[in-house]
């Protein structure tokens, strides 16, 4: 269940990368996010489900402390290295694929990782097409890239899976453990699909009310197997959290 | 209710299949809500159905020569000023001018709106003064920039500079303000430094704006080089036709008229080509 302040004591700070003490943020008045706590150690990878409109984007953005403008207060301390893939694939449609993965890093080796990084998500020599000759889902993919290739601390993603098809999806699963295991970055990863949540987590959290009510371990080796009764079990309480009933 | 009772009988028709026109290839259409196919040499019907209606006015002595004088005149004439020299020196001279105006003009107006686009402060400082600038005539700042600058070639390149400046400064400067805000924050968070989100983000989301201005730059060039030239010059062509109007003839300024045209007609179509290389970035309703 949530952890509170106070009610149990919190991990040394070098062992987390993620820590988020009394979270609060709301738009006119109306609390969004009222008293979040969270902990993400290095390299686990959390996953966060709820209901649209619960604040999941909220999170995410204060993480990568892009609510400047956004009235609330807390405790929030995040790694200087994050990359962040949003909901929409965010391309800049004026830079050819490879200066999109590459914006903002420069070096002599630069090209090639980011070359690299394309060919990890299956775009191999697609690096000279502009954005609008990608499909949505080879987009998404770019935008994955894009995150991967500067080797974040935090990885924070926001349904960055919901374009594509069942197929390029289990690629990207696949894909985004690999990367995982090889970085190790500690990921955020908002979804609206339990399935996904409970394939690829560590842990799963459910925000509601504004606040985390829900944080479930998984402890199942890697890969998993969607029929395993133990996630079956995970799916269904999560799905409970999330007010669905069966 | 009536709505339904004329909604229904249609959507009962087309679920009727109707066997030979189900299946019947349709023609592939370009977008539905598109301006259609591209007219070949569309940049010439228009201009050349004009000169189609002046040979035809003045053949048939509908134009009066003395109002307009009929194309062949022109034509010899145009070939009187190219052998003597005097068409290819005021063009040189004229050229020239907006040229370096243009230059001048185009320069003063993307750093002004940079400045101004990329600070609050600088936004505060230029906007205004660039706002009243819009307002003035370039013909009414004449006498005070004669009284400045005196009459040479520096006041007539300061009089282009300072209209030319002004379309670019607009158009540049709005677009900058319409840059996506998302891409804003996607500078941001890939932590691009300021260096960085200009050349990378402000600049080219500006680009389409900036060439709008640059159209209309060009045009303007030509205009304001049309006013100074005719109030006080010495060469050029402005020069050439307001001679030509003291002696009464006409077909010199047509030539002068014409050759205005298709110098305009000219600049515009290379900033168009140019413009079309560095936006094919884009997919748009005109392309
Ligand atoms: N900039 C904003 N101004 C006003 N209200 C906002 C703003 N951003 C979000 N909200 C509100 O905050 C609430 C949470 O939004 P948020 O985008 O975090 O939801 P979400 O959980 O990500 O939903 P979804 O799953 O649909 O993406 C919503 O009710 C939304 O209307
Ligand atoms: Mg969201």
């Amino acid at each position: 269940m949530a952890t509170h302040p106070g009610q149990l004591a919190d991990p040394p700070l070098a062992d987390t990368a993620v820590r988020v003490r009394d979270l609060t943020r709301g738009f006119g008045g109306r609390a969004v996010l009222d008293g979040v706590d969270l902990d993400i150690a290095p390299g686990e990878f959390v996953a966060l489900l709820g209901r649209s409109g619960s604040g999941k984007t909220t999170l995410l953005r204060a993480l990568a402390e892009l609510d400047g403008g956004v009235p609330g207060s807390g405790e929030l301390r995040v790694p200087a290295e994050r990359a962040v893939v949003f909901q929409d694939s965010r391309l800049l449609p004026w830079a050819r694929v490879l200066d999109n993965v590459l914006l903002g890093l420069d070096g002599a080796d630069a090209r090639e990782r980011g070359r690299a990084a394309l060919a990890e998500v299956g775009l191999e020599g697609r690096h000279r097409s502009w954005p609008y000759e990608l499909s949505g889902g080879e987009q998404q993919r770019v935008a994955l890239a894009r995150s991967l290739v500067r080797e974040p601390a935090l990885l924070l993603a926001d349904e960055p899976f919901g374009a594509l098809d069942a197929l390029t999806r289990i690629r990207m699963h696949t894909l985004l453990l690999e990367l995982c295991v090889r970085h190790r970055p500690a990921v955020l990863l908002v979804t609206h699909d339990v399935d996904e949540a409970v394939q690829l987590a560590d842990r799963v959290l459910v925000l509601d009310h504004g606040r985390i009510l829900t944080d479930r371990a998984i402890t199942a080796e890697r890969p998993r197997d969607h029929h395993d009764p133990a996630l079956a079990a995970h799916r269904d309480r999560l799905l409970t959290a999330l007010g669905v009933h069966r | 209710m009536t709505e339904l009772s004329l909604t229904r009988p249609r959507e009962h028709a087309r679920s009727v299949p109707e066997a030979g026109t189900r299946l019947a290839p349709r023609p592939r259409r370009g977008r539905r809500l598109g301006p259609g196919r591209a007219v070949p040499g569309a940049l010439l019907v228009g201009p050349v159905l004009l000169l189609i209606a002046w040979i035809l006015g003045s053949g048939t002595g509908l134009l009066d020569p003395n109002t307009l004088s009929p194309p062949w005149t022109v034509v010899t004439t145009f070939g009187d000023l190219v052998a003597d020299g005097r068409l290819q020196s005021n063009l040189l001279t004229s050229v020239r001018r907006a040229g370096i105006a243009l230059v001048i003009g185009i320069g003063l107006g993307v750093v002004l709106a940079l400045v101004s686009g990329l600070s609050r402060t600088g936004e505060a400082l230029i906007d205004g003064p660039v706002q009243i600038k819009r307002a003035i005539p370039t013909l009414a700042l004449i006498p005070l920039a004669i009284i400045w600058f005196g009459i040479g070639e520096d006041m007539k390149i300061i009089v282009i500079a300072a209209s030319v400046f002004v379309p670019v400064y607009i158009n540049t400067h709005a677009a900058l303000s319409g840059v996506d805000g998302r891409y804003v924050e996607l500078a941001e968070t890939v932590g691009l430094s300021r260096r960085a989100f200009v050349r990378r983000v402000a600049l080219p989301g500006a680009l389409p704006g900036f060439f709008t201005g640059l159209r209309l730059a060009v045009t303007i060039s030509w205009l304001a080089l049309v006013v100074v030239e005719q109030v006080n010059a010495t060469s050029g062509i402005g020069y050439l036709m307001t001679q030509a109007r003291n002696y009464g003839q006409t077909e010199v300024i047509v030539v002068g008229l014409v050759v205005y045209a298709v110098f305009g007609l000219v600049g515009d179509t290379v900033v168009r080509q140019i413009e079309r290389r560095a936006l094919s970035w884009r997919r748009t309703l005109g392309s």
